[in-house]
């Protein structure tokens, strides 16, 4: 083995090096003051992320247990971005409070067992990532001790994480009952359509959906989002989704690909109820918050058309539009995030006259929401484009027609916000807005990103390439 | 055979330039972005030269053939292995010499502008304008894929609106942007479906590969051949569909109503935009897709001949009334694109190739000779402060330098040798000639009526007695010197632009071709020119009741070429008396009630539907596994017992 563990397993050391470093920064006191914490943790986070380019290798670890290739990569380097930005964007919350080097150990937990649940090819090593990714998220949700809202979400997200943290065990162990490995490598010759292992597979099927909150595993969704904090909102409804996209990705092409028909067929019901349920409440949301939560849940549902086509080209546009996910959501997120500690309005209404007092956020927030719809020529168009294109390959004209006619009535409820901002007038609008430099910087990538993003023909043609 | 990448800076330079200017020059340094967008674009011409003197002396033959060149493609949106959209540069001929001529023509109104648009309020905006149209005008003749010229075309036509309506606060100019946006779209849509039928036929949308497979015999050629709509072919179809587009650009009949509107803009966008550079456009395209029209489909190149010399008399006709001198030259514009048009319309390809040399050429002196006219015009209307001849009259003694560069020009366009006008015309006269002799007939006309009503123009303006009201004061008699050397430079073209050896260097084929010249033939029309010029010299170097006279005893021929042939009008009953009534308000009817009613009623349901399950998100937790629960065993139950 030697030195392979550290070049294979480069990732996972480099997040316990910050997060062991943190928690001796912690324990020995040596930094006292937040700013400096937050300007060393994004110095070592923009390092971290940088590094994922280099000294890459393809290989396995304990007896196959861990693997990485370029796809694997590639997918960490996203979640590592997009965790740098969530971390930008936290900037003005994160000057209130006492613990920031606990809040960062805390995310970056999550974060490295997200890592271990991509590597892993067994399915004990996946369990054991998921619990890492998701126990400490829960303590990230009551971050905001002296908010109620923010208890309340820590307990629903722990209680319906344990739920489904035991169906997901219970599905493993009847994968194991049925084929006597945990193995992702042995599995596909075992299949064997027993009606233990279809169940098997739909009892995992329901883990991933929950994470995902696709309906109806989704419930947990809105009330966790709306009490937790703003950036540990947006860590899941970016990077907690994305990883596990990702995984479900591998599961469903990778392990489960000798049920492709069933899990056309799980997949189809559960895009279908998912973009309808996730719009029709969205509709109605008065918490941007909650909003963004609805919205997000039926973005899960486009992200699904693209993983349900079963061929590379589905695989390429799900990991594309997951890219131009983050920066859509997390432009509107950082907007989010700077009023929310900044004012502490969390409502729509509250942003009635919002672009009058603040042109230029309210131009971010514009835009992120126009890629969130999908309006050309935003990044957003050209993502669920592809994801169309590929959920079209299926030749599942319904599917395709249910996700298109769910665009428009999704275009409402984001024009919704973008009316309250650019059109509405109010008595008392949010005033105008001073923040650092760490926001600027999260919301200039994110613009930058949202415009280019859909004409670099390039970035497709070389995750296309990956997957081939 | 891969070409220089340094291509890629003639347009990039503009671009970077609308960028600059558009994001912080605006706001930074308003007063820097004239000398800014003039240095870029000076750099961007000084690459142009050298690619062109590269390409034609250096490179760019092959046993004296000259070759097709794709600098660099960037494949942009790939639909399958055979059809993608590139963004390239592609050089040949025509396209090297479009972009001396581009970044020429623009370099000289860049630096014009600095004195005509100095203390302008929206000053650096208007740089930003021009920039951008730099770039789209450049990235347009490069293009080495036909949606890659579509999406530039379009840029064109954006800038050209947002150019003409500059002056946003005058009615007058909005209206005349929009017109010109609505009219050339029209013509736009013809050109996207046409391309879309040529591009489906040959399965490509790369110029090479597809003139290639449309202008050889061979399966795609006989595929789009017998492919049939209405009786007429859809090679036909596709070409003549594509001559529409550039016919809307071009200004051609009856898509033509745009450009004297389109004169509301600054006086030096007209040189650039509606004289020199887009409206040749349309003559670009066609002349792009030459080797199609000629050996594929010649009842298409008939139709280009045919509008094209009808465009060149009507025009010449309706500029003898017009008073407004920059209308006078955007008709005269009109003729001369008419020109350019009808002398590819009667050419053919390769040997006999005369035509498309001769309108290559025309295309060349006219936009050295137009601009100039458009730049004197801008200094004379600088000068008096208003459009109309009858403001006009006796300014030589005040401008002098104008005044001399503005007689050249004249002399150029009426066809005086040895100025550039005469050799270009006289190439298309004798492919003419040779081709089809009504046509010849037509042109010999037109040439006479240019001659006349340039001439009236040149001593409405600068003979005549004295209207204008600065007498003598001589505050600013001349304009600053940056308007002058760009008439002075162009003055100088104008002469001597006729003696580029064309023949050898822009053919339809690449090989040189060979031409003859008869002074016995070319003396007819010039002889006839200059009976036009002392026609004109007798009836309005002084003042004199002679024109009003004619005028009076053909009132009905002069009021209807006056009213311009009540194009407009005609134009404005198809659309207020007939869409509108007939067809949209019945259309806004159905709109307003059955459309939007079916969008009521499912926003309706939608939202009944959303209430009606809004118990289950209730936020208790015990419920939320329920849910979860039976979403899993109705999950189970499907697929165990009743799917399996």
């Amino acid at each position: 083995m030697g030195s392979e563990v550290f070049i294979l397993m480069k990732s996972e050391w480099a997040l316990m090096g910050i997060i062991f470093l943190l928690l001796f920064l912690k324990v020995t006191e040596t930094i006292k003051d937040n700013t400096a914490l937050f300007r060393l943790t994004n110095v070592l986070l923009l390092l971290n992320f940088v590094f994922g380019f280099f000294c890459n290798s393809k290989g396995e670890l304990f007896s196959g247990m861990y693997i990485t290739n370029d796809v694997l990569v590639l997918e960490k380097n996203i979640l590592n971005f997009g965790t740098l930005l969530i971390s930008l964007l936290s900037c003005e919350w994160t000057k209130t409070h006492k613990n920031l080097a606990e809040f960062y150990i805390l995310l970056l937990s999550t974060l490295l067992g997200m890592f271990y649940m991509l590597s892993a090819n067994h399915f004990l090593m996946f369990y054991l990532g998921l619990e890492l990714s998701t126990i400490p998220l829960a303590a990230l949700a009551n971050f905001d001790q002296d908010k109620v809202k923010s208890s309340e979400a820590a307990v629903k997200m722990a209680l319906s994480s344990a739920f489904a943290s035991g169906v997901t065990l219970f599905g493993i162990s009847m994968v194991y009952g049925s084929m006597g490995t945990l193995n992702f490598a042995e599995v596909p010759e075992l299949l064997n359509w027993g009606p233990l292992q279809i169940m098997a597979f739909l009892f995992l099927f329901a883990g991933f959906a929950f994470k995902l909150s696709a309906v109806p595993f989704h419930l947990w969704t809105a009330d966790v989002y709306e009490g937790s904090p703003v950036p540990v909102t947006a860590y899941l409804s970016v990077i907690s989704k994305g990883a596990m996209v990702f995984v479900l990705l591998n599961v469903l092409y990778n392990v489960f690909r000798g049920y492709e028909g069933i899990w056309f067929q799980v997949l189809f019901i559960t895009i279908i109820v998912t973009i309808i349920v996730g719009n029709l409440f969205a509709l109605r949301q008065e918490n941007i918050k909650r909003f963004l939560a609805f919205s997000s849940i039926a973005q899960v549902g486009y992200i699904l058309l693209g993983i349900c086509s079963g061929n590379a080209g589905g695989a390429a546009a799900t990991l594309y539009f997951i890219i131009v996910y983050i920066f859509s959501n997390l432009g509107a997120f950082t907007v989010v995030a700077l009023v929310s500690a900044k004012t502490g309005k969390e409502n729509i209404n509250d942003y009635r006259g919002f672009y009058a007092s603040n042109p230029a956020l309210g131009w971010v927030m514009a835009l992120s929401l126009f890629s969130l719809a999908g309006v050309p020529p935003t990044a957003g168009f050209f993502g669920k484009m592809f994801l169309v294109t590929a959920g079209a390959s299926t030749g599942s004209y319904i599917l395709v027609s249910i996700a298109a006619l769910n665009m428009v009535v999704s275009l409402y409820y984001y024009l919704r916000v973008v009316k309250a901002m650019f059109v509405e007038k109010s008595d008392a609008p949010i005033e105008k807005l001073s923040f650092g430099m760490a926001p600027k910087v999260a919301m200039a990538i994110c613009v930058i990103g949202i415009v280019t993003i859909g004409f670099a023909g390039c970035l497709l043609e070389y995750i296309t390439n990956l997957f081939q | 055979m891969p070409g220089p990448l340094y291509i890629a800076l003639i347009p990039l330079l503009p671009l970077i330039t609308f960028a600059i200017i558009s994001l912080v020059g605006n706001r930074y340094f308003p007063k820097f972005t004239g000398i800014l967008g003039t240095t870029s674009l000076a750099i961007s011409a000084t690459i142009s030269l050298f690619t062109a003197w590269q390409y034609f002396f250096v490179e760019g033959s092959v046993n004296g053939v000259y070759q097709q060149i794709i600098s660099f493609k960037y494949t942009w949106l790939e639909f399958s292995p055979n059809v993608s959209i590139d963004m390239g540069a592609l050089l040949d001929p025509i396209s090297v010499m479009m972009i001396v001529v581009v970044t020429f023509v623009s370099l000289m109104v860049h630096i014009y502008s600095l004195g005509y648009m100095k203390g302008e309020e929206r000053f650096s905006t208007y740089y930003a304008f021009l920039s951008l149209f730099t770039f789209s005008m450049l990235g347009l003749v490069l293009s080495s894929n036909i949606f890659q010229i579509y999406i530039f075309w379009e840029l064109v036509g954006v800038s050209s609106y947002l150019l003409i309506g500059f002056y946003f606060d005058k009615p007058s100019a909005v209206a005349a942007s929009k017109k010109a946006f609505i009219v050339t779209r029209f013509a736009d849509l013809g050109f996207l479906v046409g391309i879309l039928l040529l591009a489906f036929h040959a399965e490509t949308l790369d110029f090479q590969t597809l003139i290639q497979r449309l202008s050889t015999p061979g399966d795609y050629l006989n595929g789009i051949i017998s492919a049939s709509f209405l009786g007429v072919s859809a090679l036909t179809w596709g070409l003549v569909l594509v001559f529409i587009g550039g016919a809307g650009k071009s200004a051609m009949f009856p898509l033509h109503v745009w450009l004297p509107d389109a004169m509301e803009g600054p006086t030096p966008v007209s040189a650039l935009i509606h004289a020199a550079t887009m409206v040749v456009a349309g003559v670009f395209l066609v002349a792009r897709l030459f080797p199609i029209f000629a050996m594929s489909c010649p009842v298409a190149l008939d139709i280009v001949a045919c509008v094209g010399v009808f465009s060149s008399l009507f025009a010449a006709i309706i500029a003898c009334t017009q008073t407004d001198i920059k209308r006078v030259l955007a008709y005269s514009t009109m003729s001369q694109i008419g020109y350019m048009m009808f002398a590819l319309g009667v050419s053919e390809y390769g040997e006999n190739g005369l035509g498309y040399m001769a309108s290559m050429f025309h295309l060349f002196t006219h936009a050295m000779f137009k601009a100039l006219l458009f730049l004197g015009a801008g200094a004379v209307i600088h000068y008096v402060h208003s459009n109309e001849m009858k403001d006009m009259g006796g300014l030589r003694k005040f401008m002098p330098i104008t005044h001399i560069t503005f007689l050249i020009a004249c002399l150029a366009i009426a066809g005086i040798p040895p100025f550039a006008g005469f050799f270009s015309k006289e190439e298309i006269l004798t492919a003419a000639f040779h081709s089809n002799k009504l046509i010849f007939g037509l042109a010999v006309t037109t040439a006479a009526i240019t001659a006349f009503y340039m001439f009236r123009l040149y001593f409405s303006i600068f003979w005549k007695s004295e209207h204008h009201p600065h007498h003598g004061d001589d505050h600013h008699g001349e304009g600053p010197k940056t308007m002058l050397i760009p008439l002075l430079v162009l003055g100088l073209l104008s002469i001597v632009a006729g003696f580029a050896p064309f023949h050898h260097l822009v053919t339809s084929d690449g090989h040189p071709l060979h031409t003859e010249f008869h002074l016995l033939f070319a003396a007819g029309p010039v002889l006839l020119a200059i009976i036009a010029i002392i026609v004109a010299m007798v009836m309005y170097k002084k003042e004199s009741a002679l024109p009003g006279k004619i005028s009076e005893g053909l009132k009905s021929i002069y009021q209807a070429a006056y009213r311009k042939f009540y194009i407009d009008e005609i134009y404005l009953f198809v659309t207020k008396g007939i869409i509108f009534n007939l067809i949209g308000r019945p259309s806004a009817w159905i709109d307003r009630n059955i459309v939007d009613g079916f969008m009521n009623m499912m926003a309706t349901v939608t939202e009944n539907f959303s209430d009606t399950i809004k118990p289950i998100q209730s936020g208790k937790l015990q419920l939320y596994a329920v849910w979860f629960f039976a979403g899993l065993m109705g999950m189970v139950l499907l697929f165990i017992y009743l799917w399996a």
